[in-house]
């Protein structure tokens, strides 16, 4: 007989049947450095070919893992080498041409994102970075499945403030194109500081010079399995609380371990990474706001936060690491506010705040995530903000990252409906003051002392 | 193979019989048994069966099943067993 006891079996259905206990994505790193050639139509009938060979069966794949396993794979997605990389010859109409060869891959392929529109900028331009950055508004404005980031710091290599300010235009100039969605398509664009080169997470995902071939990078979720872990030890000390984290996130870990193994089998595909990491959605009872309000805090965003966030995010890492041969990714909480229904509730009481979800990050796994700011926000007031995440992530050696909505036309107050997973969010006030100054000046910020490490 | 199916579901006459109907329709081979009666009228039953020489697609079965506790009120679940094993052993 089986050596799993019954409450064990009964635990992990009620966990996937009430909990939301999912696999968040399966995504397919695929190397696109073979698909370089100096003529436009040539690299795009290349890079189209490749995805479309490669991730063949990525999306049925997934299916007959969810229905064998019984475990929700909620998406299947691709990354492949920033395309920077690829349009070096190039202008930046014709990188617009490469984002609609990848969207009809992406499209052709099943998955519902595609990211690697992307250019790692962080010490300076290449002629390709140049290029691809200028299209990013007409290339995320003309397609539907693509996402595309942008890399502009490192620790080790300090900031590119000019980037910095250019992300700020082209964040603006994106949210105009698809004005008629609230600025839509700046959901899929997010900009970096220390960005992983093997995260499986939208809309930041690429397949970095370092990867092989191919690869399998899973990300796991489960905030409500969190949640409902937490509430049979209310009033617990702490060391409770990170006990209880710690289990459940080994559970949740070992599904996407077993899930990531099997995808990589079955698609004669190496197995990347498992990225630990607890990511909301919209769904009542999947917040990792509720999570926080859980330990004790009356709304997401009161003193207090920034400590439960601390402890959640560490207790996750501490349990999941020793469920999964490789780790990588983001590997940590979410935040992004319009898809977590306890976030969204808690920035409408106007409790989280942009100041605070900063300092929230400096504790977490990513950044100022899916935030909505009001339409007139100044490209320069945006491109400070870039800068202050970015140097939270720099100066602590962790991956941080910007993602905000400037809803044109809309006001601190209203609310706007992406839909989906990408959910809703209200506006959220930014400080009026300018940042005109100290934006314009450009250049690059230094590495911090302790870069120097060797 | 070996799969885990669990069925919960209110108290009927002939569950069983009919969940064992569809797997022996398979030639799928049950390992195992373990039944009861939660809270005085609900059923809950799990299974552990070897399908190593099933006859046709796991997944057809096991919709197959999905779909007879849908109609009759049940709800069953049939999954390999190294979910489990992976979520709850070292």
């Amino acid at each position: 007989m089986t050596k799993l006891a019954h409450n064990d079996i009964l635990e992990t259905i009620h966990m996937l049947d009430d909990q939301h206990l999912d696999v968040r994505t399966i995504t397919m790193g695929i190397s696109l450095l073979d698909c370089v050639s100096d003529d436009i139509d040539a690299v795009c009938r290349k890079i189209y070919d490749k995805i479309t060979q490669k991730a063949a069966n990525l999306v049925s794949c997934g299916e007959q893992i969810e229905l064998e396993y019984g475990i929700p794979i909620v998406n299947k997605r691709i990354s492949v080498t920033p395309i920077s990389i690829l349009a070096n010859p190039f202008s930046p109409a014709d990188c617009v041409k490469l984002a609609l060869a990848l969207d009809k891959a992406a499209a052709a392929t099943g998955v519902n994102f595609l990211g690697g529109f992307s250019a790692l900028v962080h010490k300076g331009y290449t002629k390709g970075d140049r290029a691809l950055i200028a299209a990013i508004p007409e290339a995320l404005a003309q397609t539907e499945r693509l996402c595309s980031s942008v890399n502009i710091g490192t620790t080790k290599a300090g900031m590119n403030m000019d980037a910095v300010r250019e992300m700020g235009q082209v964040i603006k100039q994106l949210a105009e194109k698809t004005a008629d969605r609230d600025g839509f398509g700046c959901a899929k664009l997010v900009v970096f500081c220390n960005a992983p080169e093997d995260n499986p997470f939208m809309a930041g995902a690429f397949h970095g010079v370092g990867e092989p071939e191919t690869a399998i990078n899973v990300g796991v979720s489960g905030p409500g399995v969190v949640k409902y872990a937490l509430e049979k030890v209310r009033g617990a000390d702490f060391g409770t609380v990170s006990e209880t984290i710690k289990k459940t996130a080994f559970k949740v870990t070992r599904m996407g371990q077993l899930v990531a193994q099997e995808a990589s089998r079955r698609l004669h595909t190496e197995f990347g990474i498992v990225d630990l990491s607890l990511a909301p959605t919209p769904a009542v009872g999947d917040s990792v706001a509720t999570i926080l309000e859980e330990m004790g805090l009356e709304c997401c965003g009161t003193h207090g936060t920034t400590a439960a966030l601390a402890l959640l995010n560490d207790a996750v890492k501490k349990g999941g690491v020793m469920a999964t041969s490789y780790v990588g990714g983001l590997s940590g909480a979410f935040i992004p506010v319009s898809e977590d229904a306890g976030m969204i509730a808690a920035a409408e009481k106007g409790v989280l705040t942009i100041d605070k979800l900063e300092a929230m990050t400096c504790v977490c796994s990513v950044g100022l995530d899916m935030i909505v700011v009001p339409g007139d926000t100044p490209a320069a007031t945006i491109a400070a903000i870039i800068a202050d995440e970015a140097a939270i992530g720099m100066i602590n050696q962790k991956t941080t990252a910007v993602r905000l909505i400037p809803a044109p036309g809309k006001k601190v107050g209203e609310r706007v409906e992406f839909g989906g997973l990408l959910g809703s969010g209200p506006v959220q006030p930014v400080h009026r003051e300018s940042s005109e100054a100290f934006v314009a000046r450009g250049g690059r910020i230094p590495a911090p002392i302790h870069s120097l490490r060797n | 193979m070996r799969a885990i199916i669990t069925v919960v579901g209110k108290d009927n006459m002939g569950i069983i019989y009919n969940v064992t109907k569809i797997l022996a329709a398979y030639r799928v081979n049950i390992l195992d048994i373990s039944q009861t009666i939660l809270s005085s009228d609900i059923f809950a039953m799990i299974m552990l069966v070897n399908t190593a020489s099933i006859a046709g697609e796991f997944t057809a079965m096991a919709a197959e099943l999905k779909a007879y506790g849908e109609a009759e009120g049940y709800d069953i679940h049939v999954q390999r067993e190294d979910v489990f094993n992976a979520m709850h052993t070292l």
